[in-house]
């Protein structure tokens, strides 16, 4: 009986759910059995054209075939199509590889268990989370992890406009060819890298001033001798309230350099008035400050529950020390207020690495330039990046795009981990 | 008074009207005749309830089905509200209640894919469904909202390990199943996170832009937020009070909303800024 749990796991090796027929687990046996014959028809009938789909991404276009005296249109492979289809059927076979993994590992140990004769558990408690967690995972799965992979096999390839759109045309893998492009070609390297400079301009101004400007809002209302406090907070917390692509186009309208009201008070203080979402500088410095008009209420809310967290008994020890109230705010409320919101910067800088709305909806990139391709002056990555997917069907350089943002954002999601974790650490030692 | 407190409230006034200024400018323009940006008088002198009733007319020379946007959005809101919330809701319990082989790389997982924002892959979201023939429904807009709710499960989470589990371990010792937990036990003490989560799945639904404008093709599909876009886009500044009195009717019950449920949120983003 030595071996036991060695020959149930070869016998599984050989084929799936013998090793379970052989501990005497017929039910499991023979589901698994029928699993495996199910997962290798599907693989070798249904699932190796579409493999080698990924690999060709078709032979052969619309083309025209004669037919008796006229030519006629006939439609070819779709590059596209087999790309997804290819992506799925690569996630059969991994599901596939991994339920066979498991079930030599699920031989081995139910043989070793016999051997020495411990009983078998039910473990039903941990099959029920997994059921839960099924849903939620299968969505995640189709729609985040999906994507992810086929937008980063999308950069490899020439798919764009106007020659490599299926289903006229086929698309093919080109290798670096896409980011060879991105980098070294100068219609587009020159609007990556005025692109990307400004979206990090963008990003350190917006976090800035939101959270300085949140930080000053909140010690103004808090400042002792000011009243009605919960009038004020409330009236600052409006932008919040108002979803944000109403007051966003309302400011685009705002801003309207000829009919605008804000020109129009120019106006009547007899000045000229500014060209707002018109000049590539203004523009710039609209779309700044409207975003601190968005922004500024998140923070001010955030500063003003950390300002309520300071203790009371390190004022009273100043007051004992009679400190005066400069060096009271120098000394205990500002190096705490930094030290508690200081985690939220990094969320708010990526955040505003990827502010979609506030640029599309306002600026909607422009005013246009010459110097770029397919966008404008005020244009951020993701805009850019929208735009060329939606506007231009270049979806090999937006995939390109992407995954330059994403390698950022996993640096800064890095950073952000460490942290987590050593706030959970943090939690256990309470 | 002292010169600065003075200051102070002179300071504060100034941020109040900075804040008001522009709801107020809408409401104002909404209600007032003739259809031009311009207008002299920043209260009007004739007041008129007719661009109200113009939204939901219908009207040859020009296509702003108000009513089926307003429709649309109400029904993908409900809907990824009631899916989202759910979704949250059952990952949030299982990992922070069971304890069970792979916890912690889908615990990791979750946190590494909740970074990357949605919208980056919308390419590929939009081919995909370009493949199964969703584009321009708004159940394709539901189920992209949905389906990656479960990666803001970290806020949820944290509630429910404050949950004590002697709860759990006295019914089940009465003999009560998971689900039966889940429901009778869980649920009705997690009513605080349930509205959070609900209430930030709803809005987040009623005003996105980014999702709705790639999927929804036709404007009778669209969504307020692509609708209200497109006023301003092809009218331009010529169907400005119109457009105005469009995003009152859209702004006022989610402000109303966020103004009577302030502490909840202002609650949950303390907490959520906290966790990461």
């Amino acid at each position: 009986m030595k071996h036991r749990a060695a020959t149930a796991g070869w016998l599984s090796v050989i084929c799936a759910g013998l090793g379970q027929l052989y501990n005497r687990q017929y039910v499991k046996g023979l589901s698994f059995i029928l699993v495996y014959a199910a997962g290798i028809y599907a693989i070798a009938a249904k699932l190796t054209p579409h493999l080698k789909g990924i690999v060709t991404l078709g032979e052969q276009g619309q083309h025209l075939v004669k037919v008796g005296k006229v030519y006629k249109n006939v439609p070819g492979d779709h590059s596209i199509f087999m790309m997804i289809y290819g992506v799925l059927a690569i996630l059969v076979v991994l599901l596939f590889l991994l339920f066979y993994v498991l079930n030599i590992r699920d031989a081995v140990v139910v043989g070793r268990r016999k051997q020495s004769g411990s009983e078998l558990r039910v473990l039903n408690s941990s099959v029920f989370p997994w059921l839960l967690l099924s849903v939620p995972m299968i969505g995640v799965l189709f729609f985040t992890i999906m994507p992810i992979v086929f937008t980063s096999l999308i950069a490899f390839t020439n798919y764009a406009s106007p020659n490599h759109i299926p289903p006229k045309n086929l698309v093919d893998w080109v290798g670096f060819a896409t980011f060879d492009k991105l980098f070294n070609m100068n219609v587009w390297s020159d609007t990556f890298v005025g692109v990307l400079s400004w979206t990090i301009v963008w990003a350190i101004l917006a976090t800035v001033t939101c959270y300085f400007g949140g930080i000053l809002v909140a010690l103004l209302i808090n400042q002792q001798g000011i009243r009605f406090k919960g009038i004020w907070r409330m009236l600052f917390i409006i932008p919040y309230a108002i979803p944000q692509f109403v007051s966003l186009l309302i400011m685009k309208n705002l801003l309207n350099e000829k009919f605008g009201p804000i020109n129009q008070y120019f106006r009547y203080f007899g000045m000229e008035g500014l060209p707002w979402l018109n000049d590539p500088f203004w523009a710039k410095v609209s779309v700044i400050v409207v975003n601190m008009w968005i922004g500024i209420p998140v923070s001010m809310i955030l500063v003003m529950g950390i300002l309520t967290t300071i203790p009371k008994d390190l004022y009273e020890a100043a007051d004992v020390d009679g400190a005066t109230a400069g060096a009271k705010f120098r000394n205990i409320t500002m190096p705490y207020v930094l030290f508690a919101t200081a985690p939220i910067l990094i969320t708010q800088f990526v955040g505003n690495i990827n502010n979609f709305n506030v640029i599309f909806l306002l600026t909607g990139g422009n005013p246009a330039t010459m110097k770029y391709n397919n966008a404008g002056e005020t244009d951020l990555l993701v805009t850019w990046l929208y735009k060329l997917t939606l506007d231009f069907n270049q979806y090999n350089i937006a995939a390109a795009v992407s995954i330059l943002i994403f390698l950022f954002i996993a640096a800064a999601a890095i950073v952000m981990f460490r942290r987590t974790r050593s706030f959970n650490e943090e939690d256990m030692i309470q | 008074m002292k010169p600065r407190l003075l200051f102070s409230y002179a300071l504060l006034a100034l941020i109040a009207v900075a804040c008001i200024y522009p709801a107020l400018w809408t409401v104002l323009s909404s209600f007032r005749v003739g259809n031009s940006l311009f207008s002299d008088h920043f209260i009007p002198t004739a007041w008129t309830l007719d661009h109200y009733r113009d939204l939901f007319r219908e009207r040859a020379d020009r296509s702003i089905p108000y009513a089926s946007w307003y429709w649309n959005t109400l029904k993908v809101a409900t809907a990824s509200m009631v899916l989202g919330t759910l979704i949250q809701l059952l990952t949030a319990y299982s990992i922070s209640r069971f304890r069970f082989k792979g916890r912690k790389a889908m615990m990791m997982m979750i946190l590494i894919l909740g970074m990357f924002p949605g919208f980056l892959s919308i390419m590929a979201v939009f081919i995909i469904l370009n493949t199964i023939d969703l584009l321009d429904s708004i159940w394709a807009l539901v189920l992209v909202y949905s389906a990656g709710a479960a990666l803001g499960m970290f806020v949820a989470k944290g509630f429910f390990d404050t949950i004590p589990r002697s709860l759990e371990e006295a019914a089940r010792i009465d003999g009560a199943s998971h689900m039966s937990i889940f429901m009778r036990i869980i649920l009705p003490l997690s009513r605080p996170i349930i509205t959070y989560i609900s209430l930030t799945t709803f809005a987040g639904a009623w005003v996105d832009f980014i999702f709705a404008r790639a999927i929804l093709r036709t404007p009778e599909n669209w969504t307020l937020a692509v609708g209200l876009w497109s006023i301003i886009d092809s009218y331009n500044s010529t169907e400005f009070t119109l457009f105005a009195a469009g995003c009152v009717l859209v702004a006022v019950p989610i402000t109303l909303l966020f103004m009577y449920t302030q502490r909840f949120l202002v609650d949950g983003l303390t907490a959520g800024a906290s966790k990461g």
